[in-house]
């Protein structure tokens, strides 16, 4: 394998991490699949275009920014779409389909707001140059590798070493207990869809900068998003980032040997065996098969 | 009559649609119906809308043998799928039948014989309205049968209770699998009678959004009763046509405003009405129940 | 409708013969490194009330559950009638004719009461789903009986006005007393019951007495797990006591009772 095509899977890797953690965070605090995710990632991009192209901003201010804006719809989507069916007994199938509700609402105010057409950021948001580092690696690769990693190092840091990490574990083990021994769940729960959306708005807006913005995009990564946390363990970060990277990687490698149309074979194949063979995934612990 | 007549011109399609929509919404039902939310119905849609295409132009079947195909090869694929697959729980079915799907999608698209992507067109039209109407009225029919029967009970059981449902000797996992099975075949039946009354079929029609509408019909119709899935798959599907009208006026796209009311009604009735529009008059008459026991 | 319990071969015949509808040989089982069954050997005769009694946590819902198909024993036979069924899943066992209630009551919830007893007749229905969509007789016969059978059902847990009411609505007592119903309607050889008095008033624990020695009488045998000890001295034939998964008395219940290795696994329970 070349160093361009281990860049090139990094890259694509990175994204996927950086989407999965979000998806699987919430998974791992609730129990539940969030399927709007792709929807915030798909208008955390537009977002940042927006900031970019109307405001001038560089991409520098307009990425946190946009975290931040997506971080806030996903507290809105907490508050409308899951806390209310937090009680019920179906809670988690409940909250898919009221994700799905959001995600489609979502959907359409995007279409509204933005138009059906595909946009690229400006040409010059992210330097062009390229690297020789053995072989030909874009700068643009680069650096979507490197903040997924700053990203990635933040989360770690927040989960393990700061007391809304323990609450948010505390929470994850039994939202009883956490509160019996004075966890503000409600707040915990808030935070981590805070975070999530926030990780799947900067997903989304590093893949609008690595190819282009439009309001389909989060189809793409919407299902192999799903097959890297269940690849990797619904619940486990660290299952995401492994998962993710490696489906990047291989991917690229696929479709090096093989060719484009095999590209999207890798993530679904893979899915279906480790649910067949080891559901809880390769890192992952939740109980996934029946009583 | 002859109003009638202009009517059905018009609207035929919409029509058919509804009847297409019901049966695909009534197969997500037979497995909900035991309490699994299973959403491989688009491949299955996709294997019998190909299957059926192919028959009929490159192989120059009858159409009723056509549509026997599209019934029995989804079935027949639905058995090594479920074995391994209904004994997850929840959303992990509802994910690994998903990928199924998808799957079954990608497999067309990068099937040549099949012309990709673009799919295949030129597709005689071969389905009558009456066609459509006459599966859903048996579909509903057997479906009608199966409840408050010993096998309907198990299977509302097996929603209810699984461990319990196990005691009372009731195979979950055999039924389990019926169940998807129908509704693989329901789904076929659908997607065959679709291919032939469109013209052409393309992988598009198949993706991950297909089976959302699917789902979407069943819960807002409500899965506790078999018609209830009828019932919002017609909702659903003569809404857009209505908002076509109107979305002019408001100053919207016709569809935008489309998918809006679509997530708006679905999400209103998962927060409020979890039990879909079917448990409206339902609920009427167990509430006069239990004042009657009290 | 078939009106007795299933599959008798002249094997399982034999074994009844000797008394023993349900016999445990040296069962165990233990998740993770926690043994919460270790070496159970005790039996059942048919038609007998056996109780199966000890401190919280000495293994009595385990047992239960290995015998009833959710768990399988990691070593040890058990025998129902001739047929080794350790290791089965739950269904196969009900069809052995074993039926149990739950710890914490399993009724199915929007089911009506009569409805939750109909579906406890599962394995006794006959008639085939070609009869019922053809609407024909036999099928419909069937079903009117089944219906029937459950209210009679209901009357005997003394339930007969409650038949109509989704189960979710009912009172805690009235939901034991539906589970016992649901569980004799499949017509057991033996009936398995988990802590059916738990939350029960006098009156209606004297009833559960009443209910399960008529039972008895009748041929269907009793594995019943309870803390009430006066009900279980007043209803059992034999009695095992289990303690940190081993039996350490199994007899009749006034010598139980004296056993100065029960009285200690007791009250060292209590202190």
């Amino acid at each position: 394998m070349s160093i361009q095509q281990l860049v090139n899977g990094l890259f694509v890797g990175s994204m996927y991490a950086v989407f999965a953690l979000g998806y699987t965070l919430v998974f791992g605090v609730l129990d539940i699949l969030n399927l709007a995710h792709a929807a915030v990632f798909m208008a955390a991009s537009f977002v940042a275009l927006t900031l970019v192209e109307a405001l001038g901003l560089s991409i520098l201010a307009a990425l946190p920014i946009a975290m931040v804006a997506a971080g806030l719809l996903g507290l809105v989507l907490e508050r409308i779409a899951f806390r209310p069916l937090r009680a019920r007994a179906d809670s988690n199938i409940a909250g898919l389909i009221s994700s799905l509700a959001m995600a489609t609402i979502l959907g359409a105010i995007a279409h509204e707001l933005w138009g059906p057409n595909v946009t690229r950021f400006p040409f010059d948001t992210l330097p062009n140059a390229t690297e020789r580092l053995g072989g030909i690696v874009s700068r643009m690769q680069l650096t979507v590798i490197a903040v997924a990693l700053v990203l990635v190092l933040a989360l770690t840091w927040l989960v393990q070493r700061t007391r809304l990490g323990r609450e948010l574990r505390a929470v994850a083990e039994s939202p009883r207990a956490a509160q019996v021994v004075g966890v503000n769940v409600d707040r915990a729960i808030a935070a981590s869809f805070f975070i999530s959306s926030a990780l799947g708005g900067a997903a989304g807006i590093l893949y609008g900068l690595a190819y282009d913005v439009h309001v389909e995009m989060g189809r793409s990564v919407e299902l192999k998003g799903l097959a890297v946390i269940i690849v990797g363990g619904m619940g486990s970060m660290p299952g995401a980032v492994i998962a993710g990277i490696a489906l990047g990687v291989i991917e690229t490698l696929v479709v090096a040997q093989l060719g484009g149309s095999f590209r999207d074979v890798v993530s679904f194949a893979g899915l279906f065996l480790i649910l067949v063979l080891r559901p809880h995934g390769l890192l992952g612990a939740a109980a996934t098969r029946e009583a | 009559m002859e109003a009638l007549a202009t009517f059905y011109e018009t609207y035929q399609s919409t029509i058919a649609y509804v009847g297409l929509n019901a049966l695909l919404a009534l197969s997500v039902y037979t497995t909900l119906s035991c309490g699994q939310l299973a959403l491989g119905g688009a491949g299955f849609a996709a294997i019998g809308a190909y299957a059926s295409a192919l028959l009929t132009l490159r192989a120059g079947w009858p159409f009723p043998a056509v549509l026997l195909a599209a019934v029995v090869l989804p079935a027949l694929v639905a058995v090594p799928l479920g074995l391994p697959v209904l004994r997850l729980r929840g959303v992990f079915l509802a994910i690994a039948t998903i990928a199924f799907g998808e799957v079954v999608r990608l497999g067309i698209v990068n099937w040549d014989y099949v012309s990709g992507a673009e799919g295949l067109v030129g597709i005689p039209q071969k389905t009558g309205v009456w066609m459509i109407y006459l599966a859903l009225a048996l579909a509903l029919f057997v479906l009608g049968r199966l409840r408050g029967s010993r096998w309907g009970l198990a299977l509302e059981a097996i929603r209810e209770d699984e461990p319990a449902a196990r005691t009372m000797g009731i195979p979950v996992a055999r039924y389990k699998l019926a169940m998807l099975v129908a509704g693989a075949a329901l789904a076929g039946l659908a997607g065959a009678l679709e291919a032939h009354f469109t013209f052409m079929v393309a992988p598009s029609g198949f993706g991950f959004e297909k089976v959302v509408h699917m789902l979407v019909f069943a819960v807002v119709g409500g899965s506790l009763v078999h018609w209830g899935p009828v019932l919002g798959a017609a909702l659903l599907t003569l809404l857009p046509e209505i908002l076509r009208e109107v979305a002019p006026r408001v100053g919207l796209e016709p569809g935008p405003l489309r998918q809006l009311v679509n997530g708006v009604v679905l999400l209103l009735v998962i927060l409020f009405l979890p039990r879909g529009l079917a448990s409206l008059p339902l609920r009427g008459r167990a509430r006069r129940a239990r004042w009657v026991e009290s | 409708m078939n009106p007795g319990p299933p599959g008798r071969s002249s094997g399982e015949a034999a074994a009844e013969s000797n008394g023993a509808v349900l016999r445990l040989e040296d069962v165990h089982r233990s998740f993770g490194g926690v043994r919460a069954v270790a070496g159970a050997t005790f039996a059942v005769a048919a038609g007998e009330v056996h109780g199966l009694i000890g401190p919280n946590g000495a293994g009595k819902t385990t047992l239960l559950n290995l015998v009833s198909g959710f768990l399988a024993p990691g070593a040890g036979r058990i025998l129902l009638g001739a047929r080794d069924a350790g290791g089965l899943p739950p269904h196969e066992v009900a069809a052995l004719g074993v039926s149990r209630t739950f710890q914490n009551i399993r009724l199915f919830p929007d089911l009506s009461a009569r409805d939750n007893v109909v579906v406890g007749q599962h394995l006794r229905r006959r008639a085939s789903f070609a009869a019922r969509l053809l609407f024909l007789p036999g099928a419909r016969n069937e079903e009117r009986a089944a219906q029937e059978e459950a209210e009679r059902l209901l009357a005997r847990v003394g339930l007969e006005d409650r038949a109509r009411a989704h189960a979710r609505h009912l009172s805690y007592g009235e939901q034991r007393r539906v589970e016992i119903a649901r569980a004799l309607a499949s017509a057991p050889r033996l009936l398995l019951l988990d802590e059916p008095t738990a939350g029960m008033n006098p009156v209606e624990v004297e009833a559960v007495a009443r209910l399960i020695r008529q039972v008895a009488a009748a041929g269907t045998s009793v594995l019943l797990v309870e803390h009430n000890v006066r009900l279980v001295m007043e209803v059992c034939d034999r009695l095992t006591v289990l303690h940190f998964g081993k039996v350490i008395a199994d007899g009749a219940p006034a010598a139980v009772a004296r056993d100065p290795a029960v009285i200690a696994a007791y009250l060292g329970d209590a202190a």
